[in-house]
């Protein structure tokens, strides 16, 4: 790799990005190969994926990849009338390549659909129900270029549910499974069309970088070869080559500084060292995932933006959607080995708009899939027929390698009162105001995963399982999904940003991830995260060159 | 982290035969990836700590090392016993649960004492049969020391075998888990 360039704090550069995930990765690539200088802050370390451990409880205990309830509290409360209890809910890839680095790496485009809901549908109680201020026709390029720049395996036309698209995938998809076998056999049976999954993974070598070797290790952990297609292994290489672009690791940005114009000045942060720098920056933009842009900007208040930067509307960290999930788990005869290769093979799309007659909005996907790794599996799916230690419980254990899932993926609804905000006592440990989360699912999103759940268990029936369990669906506490917490819109009154990802407030301020979202989709965000970054980047590019930034 | 060089070209070699099987165009294909992952998953397993306690006593260790067993038994399969799970959990309370000693001290505590309640004439867990063991846990299930040592005990079988159980990967063995760095399909039986 090339020595990257440095910046010094006090030169002002074109861009100060704050996180290099899915968007931030995305944007500081584009912006450094049309010719900008960018500095990228990231909260997290630089880690080398030949550190990349397969190692449970260094992913799961020792928090690798995302961020320590130790160092970085958080509170969660279901309503905003509740008195907030310490629990850390909101979970995100906390290093260099953010999420994109752990991910599951299901890589679904949205469909029209997703984008016009609110005039298709008409009004949701209960919800802040609106469309988007851009069209899947809009969004189709951008769908593109991801899947072509960062490297996604699919194949066109698989399902007849899908969008229009205007290439087709860069790379094949990846083997099936034995569940994606198991899942496609069955959903063919009951007159369903299931199709090989789209995923951020490598079937084979493309533009330098190596193939998937099957290791098994996606969900939740890093890929050691490159072949996930984050933003640490795609774009972000691709960035620092242009000589242009550092990438500043361990930089916790705090504050987005504002001059007496109103214009955004750079940004304050701690360095490795927790002292206190500052990054000049002609213009702003934060991609700090949907729970850090909303605590960014509520930490950056002033006399001038008393309630929050750039929160006039008084929307920033509402509408918080987090996405349903729930699966269903069937044992069979022989070995599936399902802890092999990617997570998920098949997936279909047959539900994706629910029938309003069922009395409640909603719609998803279904998947094959198994990430699971031996000690989450020993500790997390034990049916409720089987003793949780003993002999019964080690006679259990050996199901392992029989055992896949099929898992359900819906919509969240936005409702004003789920959010993020400051927690008003607690502080992390840098003496920062904590996250807080306030979350109850809508009564719709419930329905319609207890609906995708009971189709997750017909289709196993139907594979004629062995053995078929799942748990009851109860209202969530835990996120990985951070969406719609500064929502995109044409009127500032009802958004904080525009539809060209400009904060109605302060016109050099760029906000960019899944922040931005009106409605969740359909579970999976990721792939419309990055189209997102990439229009964004090309329209900031656009107002730069024009000096309107 | 390594001092020898010739041991790292052995290693290099060792790592090539075994991958043999993968299918010869594929593996030739993903070679340098291939080796990487393996490379790294080859250092892991070299880091296995000895068979040695830091920080619990020889009698907290008898103690824990009674419940782990009842929690994943020795019968025709071997069990938490042999899978050292005592010294998974010696390591994790000088690592990541550092932070729960006190909760250990206080939960042998627990145990301890309802065993006498339950048993006068037996003064420690660790000396009682294994029915009385079991009879013991059971009174015990609600309890927070029951929670603690049990998701030890089974992380200390399955986790990787660095942390200093799961040895000789006894627990991957029963889950019918193979941790190779990298595999070609066939995956499983369904998908030939």
């Amino acid at each position: 790799m090339n020595p990257q360039v440095t910046y010094k704090p006090s030169e002002e550069v074109d861009f100060a990005i704050v996180g290099s995930g899915a968007a931030g990765g995305v944007l500081a690539k584009e912006l450094s190969t049309a010719g900008f200088k960018v500095v990228v802050l990231e909260q997290g370390p630089w880690i080398p994926p030949s550190e990349f451990s397969h190692d449970e409880i260094k992913t799961f205990l020792e928090h690798q990849f995302t961020n320590d309830p130790q160092q970085q509290p958080q509170t969660f409360r279901k309503t905003p009338q509740d008195k907030a209890q310490r629990h850390a809910g909101l979970i995100y890839g906390r290093l260099v390549g953010g999420g994109s680095v752990h991910f599951t790496a299901n890589f679904w485009r949205f469909h029209e659909i997703d984008f016009v809901e609110r005039s298709r549908r008409g009004e949701i109680p209960g919800t802040g129900f609106a469309d988007w201020p851009v069209s899947y026709a809009e969004m189709e390029p951008y769908y593109t270029q991801v899947e072509w720049e960062v490297g996604v395996s699919g194949l066109a036309g698989s399902s007849p549910f899908d969008p229009p698209r205007s290439k087709p995938y860069p790379v094949p998809p990846l083997p099936v499974k034995s569940s994606g076998v198991i899942f496609e056999r069955a959903a063919r049976k009951l007159g369903w069309h299931p199709f090989p999954a789209p995923m951020a993974i490598l079937s084979q070598a493309y533009r330098g970088r190596a193939g998937c070797i099957h290791c098994g290790r996606c969900e939740a952990f890093g890929c050691e070869v490159g072949a996930k297609s984050s933003s640490l292994a795609s774009v972000i290489p691709v960035a620092q080559q242009t000589g242009r672009c550092e990438i500043r690791a361990q930089s916790y940005v705090h504050r987005v500084e504002i001059n007496n114009q109103g214009r955004a000045t750079g940004v304050a942060y701690f360095d490795a060292r927790r002292q206190a720098q500052f990054q000049k920056a002609r213009a702003v933009i934060v991609s700090a995932n949907g729970a850090e842009t909303a605590r960014l900007l509520l930490l950056s208040s002033s006399s001038r933006f008393p309630q929050g930067l750039a929160n006039s509307s008084g929307l920033v960290g509402k509408y918080l959607m987090i996405n349903c999930y729930h699966e269903v788990f069937a044992t069979f005869e022989e070995p599936l080995n399902e802890y092999k290769s990617v997570a998920v093979t098949r997936v279909l799309h047959d539900f994706y708009e629910l029938d309003p007659k069922l009395g409640f909005y909603g719609g998803g996907g279904l998947d094959a899939r198994f990430g699971i790794t031996p000690t989450w599996f020993a500790l997390g799916a034990v049916p409720e027929d089987v003793p949780r230690w003993g002999k019964a419980y080690k006679n259990w254990l050996e199901s392992y390698s029989r055992t896949m899932i099929v898992a359900s993926h819906a919509a969240s609804l936005p409702v004003a009162a789920n959010s993020v905000s400051l927690d008003p006592d607690l502080k992390d440990a840098w003496g920062l105001p904590a996250l807080c989360m306030t979350y109850k699912d809508h009564p719709d999103d419930l329905s319609t995963i207890r609906y995708l759940n009971d189709r997750a268990v017909d289709l196993m029936q139907a594979a004629k399982a062995l053995k078929v369990w799942t748990r009851p669906v109860r209202e969530q506490s835990f996120a990985v999904h951070l969406l719609g917490t500064c929502r995109m819109g044409n009127d500032p009154k009802t958004s904080v940003v525009n539809a060209h990802h400009r904060t109605h407030d302060v016109p050099n301020l760029f906000l960019c991830d899944g922040s931005s979202f009106v409605t969740s989709g359909r579970g999976q965000p990721t792939m419309t995260i990055q189209a997102l970054a990439f229009r964004a980047a090309d329209k900031i590019a656009a107002a730069a060159r024009r000096g309107e930034v | 982290m390594n001092k020898n060089p010739g041991h790292d070209l052995n290693r290099r070699r060792f790592l090539l035969s075994g991958l043999r099987g993968a299918g010869g165009a594929w593996a030739a294909l993903h070679w340098p990836a291939i080796l990487a992952a393996a490379e790294h998953a080859a250092h892991a397993r070299e880091a296995v700590p000895p068979a040695k306690l830091e920080v619990l006593s020889a009698e907290q260790a008898a103690e824990i090392e009674a419940v782990a067993s009842r929690i994943i038994p020795s019968d025709e399969t071997p069990g938490a016993r042999e899978a050292g799970v005592i010294y998974f959990i010696d390591r994790a309370l000088a690592t990541f649960a550092a932070a729960q000693r006190d909760d250990y001290a206080k939960g042998l505590q627990v145990l301890q004492a309802k065993t006498q309640e339950m048993f006068p004439n037996t003064q420690r867990f660790s000396q009682a049969t294994p029915d009385q063991q079991d009879a013991v846990l059971k009174a015990l299930e609600e309890e927070p020391v029951f929670e603690l040592l049990r998701d030890h005990a089974v992380m200390g079988f399955l986790a990787d075998p660095a942390r200093g159980g799961n040895r000789g990967k006894i627990g991957w063995k029963l889950m019918g888990f193979d941790d190779s760095p990298a595999f070609a399909p066939p995956f499983g039986y369904y998908d030939r």
